[in-house]
């Protein structure tokens, strides 16, 4: 049962990571709504920290530096969710929607 | 990395990878729901569950610590608030067929899985050369590490974070009568 043991790998964690972050690309380009994209955009951030997260555990010299830069990606994807869904609700009260293809103000 | 025989199903060992599959399979099932799921909150709901399995993925990964802020700040904040944005600013989802743009179809589908495709590739092939541990990455030595080497990052951060929680307060306000 090799498949019981690939929790000790690093490619594990990295192909995983990668898997995360292109469920996220193939939401944020396929969303409608800026929720939706902005839902797809935390998957993304989240797949980036299991990769910074696995290097740290396999690679780097000092295992407490991968910690703290992930933690740095934690504070500023909450700084990102607390801008961007005040914006879309800013939006919201100028549009009454907040459809992507429909948020055009320039177009005649 | 380390070549010992694998495990047999009924033993320690053998669980801890029970339990890492069904991590894996749980986070991707959330995953999923969260890419492609009809109608918001849904979406939210499987973002809630593949937060919490990668912080199960971080309890595997020596960090029992980051385990926890990922459940505090991401479960606990980020979905809270984008559930008050769905609800303040999707009222109601009429689900309709707005004319799809190019990338909505099988295009995006193309870009994702090219771009996981070449990671995987490159994670596969690369010779990853392990250095030797000068620490142990316990909370106390990233305490220190956060207010001796990183201290300016950590008050930048703070800051940041001041900012971002006044402007969004501003922004939202904006407008209103």
């Amino acid at each position: 049962m090799a498949l019981l043991s690939i929790h000790q790998y690093l490619t594990t964690y990295l192909v995983f990571g990668a898997m995360l972050f292109s469920l996220g690309v193939y939401g944020l380009v396929t969303r409608k709504t800026l929720i939706g994209m902005l839902i797809a955009a935390e998957l993304m951030l989240a797949g980036v920290s299991i990769n910074f997260m696995s290097f740290n555990r396999f690679l780097a010299p000092d295992p407490s530096v991968g910690q703290i830069f992930t933690l740095f990606i934690m504070a500023i994807a909450a700084a990102e969710a607390a801008i961007g869904l005040s914006i879309v609700v800013a939006v919201y009260r100028q549009f009454k929607t907040v459809d992507a293809e429909e948020l055009v103000n320039l177009k005649g | 990395m380390t070549p010992v025989p694998p495990p047999t199903l009924f033993s320690a060992d053998g669980m801890v990878g029970l339990v890492f599959l069904i991590m894996i399979g749980v986070t991707l099932t959330g995953g999923i729901i969260a890419a492609t799921a009809e109608r918001l909150i849904r979406a939210l709901s499987g973002i809630v569950i593949c937060f919490t399995g990668v912080a199960g993925f971080y309890y595997f990964l020596n960090s029992p610590f980051m385990a926890m802020m990922q459940i505090l700040i991401y479960v606990g904040a980020i979905c809270v608030t984008i559930s008050f944005a769905i609800m303040l600013a999707a009222p109601e989802e009429k689900l309709k067929k707005s004319p799809t743009n190019l990338l909505s179809g099988p295009i995006g589908f193309m870009i994702a899985a090219l771009i996981f495709a070449a990671m995987t590739m490159l994670a596969l092939k690369t010779d990853w050369q392990a250095s030797a541990k000068i620490a142990s990455g316990s909370v106390r030595e990233i305490g220190i590490h956060l207010l001796t080497t990183y201290s300016m990052v950590f008050e930048l951060i703070s800051i940041v974070l001041l900012i971002a929680i006044i402007g969004s307060i501003v922004i939202a306000r904006g407008g209103r009568n």
